[in-house]
């Protein structure tokens, strides 16, 4: 668990995480970013679901995703206490996530960025996936 | 030229308060309410079908119907956000057209302002939202997702702030001539890129206003609006679309307008070019540019072009848009503006608008609202709207 000392963050909420979910932020909290795929029709999806939204299947299981990506789009709130980051990072496994970016210069972030997953404590002791730059 | 409407919006009302600090909810609803029944000759007495969303309080419209005293055989309390009213319309007249009622009445009342709701906070709709986990812990708010989607444009086709600005400039132009819009000052395309970076890119000028208030629309059935005169307005056509993150195949650059739009013109049989005036929902400039792309005012990518140079101001441009000044600059009450598209549309196919600021020969017209985000999932609504002769 890296926490910036460059930079103050925001306090990160923490998820609702529910039957569907458990797991994937069972993961999160030993540093793993879970994907959901289908056995049924084999596409992976996001948000994780029990029942797949491309072909209805109930048969869904979870992998291990590579954790790496890039900002598909972001935006720097700069009103607030603290300023931050948040993007759509489109993952290698084909799905688009929102997130935050962290340890990062808010000013050279960029569309097409390369980052990589990295994980923050939420309140609540919950691990959270965010992205940094590569 | 006559063309076939199902039904006809026959009295609107635009609540003028913006900052309702001696009123409750209820009471702007019904303050609406009388007022565009008063408009369209109508009363209390003779609405059978009541629409509402949201921002009406209690269960549907049960608790609305019982404080107005309404006797109802229809309802319908679609909630899809700021498109709720705009939906509204079309559901109200298949109700019409389908016999289940013959005077719908819409209402949209909140106060915000008076009640100093923060909109920079995370919306908070409940812990069984199955997207909620995904998305809170990472502070999405309206402001930087919308800045999201508009970073995504300007990457994909080369959109810039100038061009965004312009968007807010015409409303400017247009809100000069309103006493009750909240911005009333003219501004230009400079003042739009140096007032202070709210969340990037989007500026505090490429923001709606933060207004209490409401508004109500009456939509009757053809034989109701034969008695009623020539105020009526023709509702031609109607389309609404949900879009989504589509299981995480993302993308932020259009809005559910590419559906509810097609829709909306191959029922009235018309296409963009036959629009002389259009109300776009404009929660942000970048609202108002994706959704005239979708819309097929222009080209996907050229939205930035279509905008500039005044294309949107009335009596400058070719296609004059939002003539009350719109969220913008006039109203965007209870952050939901729906209704007030839909009620400006018909003040211009009435030739009631602002003599400054109104078409000459209006004839047909579109509205459009847009309910949720454009950068995660929203409730799309498109009417296209003739005069009483169209
Ligand atoms: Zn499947």
């Amino acid at each position: 668990m890296t926490a910036s000392t460059e930079t103050k963050e925001r306090n990160y909420p923490a998820p609702s995480v529910n039957l569907e979910t458990e797991a994937y932020w069972a993961a999160a909290n030993e540093g793993k970013l879970l994907m959901k795929k289908c056995n049924g029709c084999g596409k992976t999806h996001f948000f994780p679901r029990a029942i797949c939204p491309h072909c209805q299947s109930n048969d869904t299981a979870w992998y291990e995703a590579s954790g790496k990506g890039v900002i598909y789009s972001y935006s720097v709130m700069r009103r607030g206490d603290t300023p931050y980051a948040i993007a759509y990072v489109t993952v290698d496994e084909g799905i688009t996530m929102m997130t935050n970016i962290v340890d990062c210069d808010y000013d050279a972030l960029a569309v097409g960025q390369a980052v990589e997953v990295t994980f923050r404590q939420s309140d609540g002791d919950q691990a959270i996936p965010v992205f940094r730059p590569v | 030229m006559s063309r076939t409407s199902k039904a006809y919006i026959a009295g609107i009302y635009e609540h003028p308060t913006r900052k309702a600090v001696d009123q409750t909810i209820p009471q702007l609803h019904a303050e609406s309410a009388i007022g565009a029944l008063a408009d369209a000759g109508l009363t209390m007495a003779d609405v059978d079908g009541y629409f509402c969303a949201g921002d009406a309080p209690g269960l549907g419209g049960i608790s609305m119907a019982e404080y107005m005293g309404l006797d109802l055989k229809y309802t319908d309390s679609t909630e899809t956000g700021g498109s709720s009213y705009v939906i509204h319309v079309g559901h109200a007249v298949n109700a019409i057209a389908m016999g289940k009622c013959s005077v719908a009445l819409i209402t949209l009342a909140g106060r915000p302002r008076a009640e100093g709701v923060a909109t920079l906070g995370a919306r908070d709709y409940g812990s069984v939202l199955p997207e909620l986990g995904f998305e809170a812990p990472y502070g999405p708010v309206v402001t930087n997702q919308y800045g999201m989607a508009a970073m995504r444009h300007m990457h994909q086709y080369g959109t810039t702030s100038e061009q965004l600005a312009w968007i807010k400039v015409a409303a400017s132009h247009h809100a000069q001539h309103n006493e009750l819009a909240l911005l009333q000052k003219v501004v230009t395309v400079e003042d739009v890129v140096n007032s202070p970076m709210i969340s990037d890119p989007l500026h505090r000028l490429d923001c709606c206003v933060i207004t209490d208030g409401g508004g109500a629309l009456v939509i009757v059935s053809p034989e109701i609006a034969k008695t009623l005169g020539d105020r009526c307005v023709k509702i031609l056509g109607h389309g609404e679309h949900i879009k989504h993150l589509n299981a995480g195949q993302v993308d932020i650059t259009y809005t559910g307008a590419v559906r509810s739009g097609p829709i909306a013109f191959e029922e009235a049989n018309l296409t963009p070019g036959d629009m002389d005036y259009v109300s776009i929902y404009d929660s942000f400039t970048i609202t108002v540019l994706e959704t005239l792309e979708d819309l097929g005012f222009c080209e996907k990518g050229e939205g930035g072009k279509f905008v500039s140079d005044g294309n949107l101001i009335s009596g400058v441009g070719k296609l004059p848009f939002n003539t009350d000044g719109g969220g913008l600059c006039n109203n965007h009450p209870t952050n939901r503006g729906g209704i007030t598209k839909v009620i400006e549309a018909a003040r211009q196919l009435r030739g009631e608008a602002h003599p400054k600021v109104q078409v000459p020969d209006c004839t047909l017209a579109l509205a459009h609202g847009t309910g949720g985000s454009i950068a995660t999932r929203m409730g799309s609504s498109t009417v296209i709207m003739g005069r009483n002769d169209a």
